[in-house]
């Protein structure tokens, strides 16, 4: 278990007499894609923001690289290299999709207060936005307002920004959410060969992608964990069936 | 050239040109009032970094004009009175070098902006608006109260301060000190907005979760912004009490933080020559409207309404159409 680069251990969160995490223990190693499942208002989200810092659990530790983050902010802990996407894209709108990946190249190489020398002139920040761009496909796309790019391309965008921080961990909440086929089986492809960068915690609903993807995963139901395993263990669990699964696979 | 440059340089020639032509036409007024336009458009530019950039709606900048002014009279009256300003643990004297005043009215107003930011900045919104003007309006009662440097009579400055080689007392001269320093503080926010702190600063008026999301503070950044928009408003203010020969406690009241968010907004928020259209547009109401009716006011506000309903651009956005990319 010292292996693992991100662990949750015992986490509790308590939202007046929901329990929105109920002594959660999670971890994910280095080159894995970990798949966290569960029905909708099972508290996977929330756990997401406890890791990430948006939120301040009650109880239980979070260390990544076997140092105690529960103190950190949510600033602290991005910087030490947990990225996230959200469920429902947060980008800026006002600017192109070039600056939004432009704000998290800055942000990881150096200051961003320097306040004189304009950005877009800055020949190897733009190129490193820009590679990052490529990467998801969204290269033409650069220079338009991120509120006029569609749906699918704003993902990706977000994607884009993850890959940009150079992070030791990617957590991804619902990243297929709202794609088409087609978008959700490129994605699903280039999330296999993300995990070699660096390990992800995926909270998803397409069951596909899930299941192609997934090197383990854990079921959140109501807060609690009731399982964790591989693919094949998880399909035939008759404990997920009965609590989530259930006619899908039947 | 887009649009937008394209008016911006014309209003910028048209206050240059206004007043050397009242020079030519001997109308000292109309370069009086050409000055208080540069001065402010500079008080604009500054609120226009934490309002129209920033997104942080201050309702307390005239506490830094205020403060702005008030060290500039401050250090001319006691040089004048050749009283030192300080004299324990070590003497300082008053000043009349603009060269002087202005660097400690920007530390002054820096240092204030740091205090002001770094409470109001907890909050947000509303709370945001009223902490501001809190302040502004402590500062403001306690200017009133405070009897050594005239109190509600405010404070008269006998000279005009100094700056090297020109003859500041001179209408036109002292016009070209202003319309220079309203170029440099115009060309600083160009430079500002198209840098990395630019774009961190718009990122966390428009979505502060994108800016904690890559690792950034929003309030370290917000709270820069606000120290250097409270400097740049400070310096407006030393620039008015020169004009004016004088100082009193009205700079700090929330009249004068309303004018300069008047400024912003009826030129446009978030424009870079905003400021500058705004308050010329406002010193021509006050005079051209203000010679027929005392309830000038009156329509200034119906413009300000309309302008906000239908004009959210401004008049540059009138002028020049809506913002482009980026």
């Amino acid at each position: 278990m010292s292996s693992a680069i991100l662990e949750v251990e015992d986490l509790s969160k308590r939202f007046g007499a929901l329990m929105a995490s109920d002594h959660v223990t999670l971890d994910l190693r280095p080159g894995e894609i970990h798949a966290l499942i569960g029905p909708n208002g099972a508290g996977k989200s929330t756990l997401i923001k406890q890791i990430v810092g948006e939120l301040h659990h009650d109880a239980g530790t979070i260390r990544f690289n076997g140092r105690r983050i529960d103190d950190l902010d949510a600033e602290a802990r991005a910087k030490m290299g947990l990225a996230r996407t959200f469920q429902v894209s947060s980008l800026a709108p006002e600017i192109s999709a070039l600056h939004n990946v432009l704000l998290a190249v800055q942000a990881v190489e150096g200051s961003v207060f320097r306040f004189f020398k304009p950005v877009i002139r800055d020949k190897k920040l733009v190129a490193a936005a820009m590679d990052n761009l490529m990467r998801v496909g969204l290269q033409d796309r650069a220079m338009v307002r991120t509120a006029d790019l569609s749906h699918g391309e704003r993902r990706q965008l977000e994607m884009a920004i993850a890959l940009a921080l150079k992070p030791k961990v990617f957590l991804l909440d619902e990243p297929m959410a709202g794609m088409g086929p087609d978008g959700s089986q490129q994605l699903t492809k280039f999330l296999a060969r993300l995990r070699d960068e660096a390990p992800i915690l995926l909270v998803e609903h397409d069951m596909d992608a899930v299941f192609a993807l997934a090197d383990r995963i854990s079921v959140l139901v109501y807060g609690q964990i009731i399982a964790t395993g591989s693919v094949d263990e998880i399909r035939n669990s008759k404990k997920v069936r009965s609590a989530y699964l259930g006619e899908e696979l039947a | 050239m887009t649009r937008e440059t394209t008016v911006n340089i014309a209003l910028a020639i048209a206050l240059l040109a206004v007043p050397i032509g009242a020079q030519f036409a001997d109308h000292p007024f109309i370069i009086t009032l050409s000055t208080k336009v540069a001065i402010f458009a500079i008080a604009g530019v500054g609120l226009n970094i934490a309002l129209g950039y920033g997104g942080l709606i201050s309702f307390g900048h005239a506490a830094f004009f205020g403060l702005g002014g008030y060290a500039a009279g401050i250090l001319a009256s006691q040089a004048l009175n050749y009283e030192p300003l300080v004299t324990w643990p070590f003497e300082i004297q008053g000043t009349t070098q603009m060269l002087i005043i202005w660097p400690v009215a920007l530390c002054i107003c820096g240092a204030a902006a740091l205090v002001i930011g770094a409470m109001s900045l907890r909050t947000g919104g509303v709370y945001f608006i009223m902490i501001t003007l809190a302040f502004a309006q402590m500062i403001y009662y306690f200017a009133i109260s405070w009897p050594a440097y005239g109190g509600e009579d405010g404070l008269s400055i006998y000279v005009r301060s100094k700056f090297p080689g020109l003859n500041t007392l001179d209408p036109i001269t002292f016009f070209a000190i202003c319309f220079a320093l309203l170029i440099a503080v115009l060309g600083f926010s160009v430079l500002l907005t198209h840098s990395r702190f630019g774009l961190a600063l718009s990122a966390a008026r428009q979505n502060p979760q994108r800016l904690t999301s890559v690792g950034v503070r929003p309030f370290q950044v917000q709270l820069t912004a606000f120290v250097i928009s409270g400097m740049i408003t400070g310096l407006a203010g030393a620039l008015y009490a020169d004009l004016n020969r004088f100082v009193s406690p009205a700079m700090f009241s929330w009249h004068t933080s309303g004018e300069i968010m008047i400024f912003v907004i009826l030129g446009g928020v978030g424009r870079l020559f905003g400021p500058l259209a705004g308050a010329a547009l406002f010193i021509l109401l006050e005079h051209l409207l203000g010679g027929i009716t005392e309830f000038w006011q009156f329509l200034l506000g119906m413009l300000l309404l309309l302008i906000v309903l239908f004009a959210r651009g401004g008049l540059i956005g009138l002028l020049a159409g809506g913002r482009g990319n980026v």
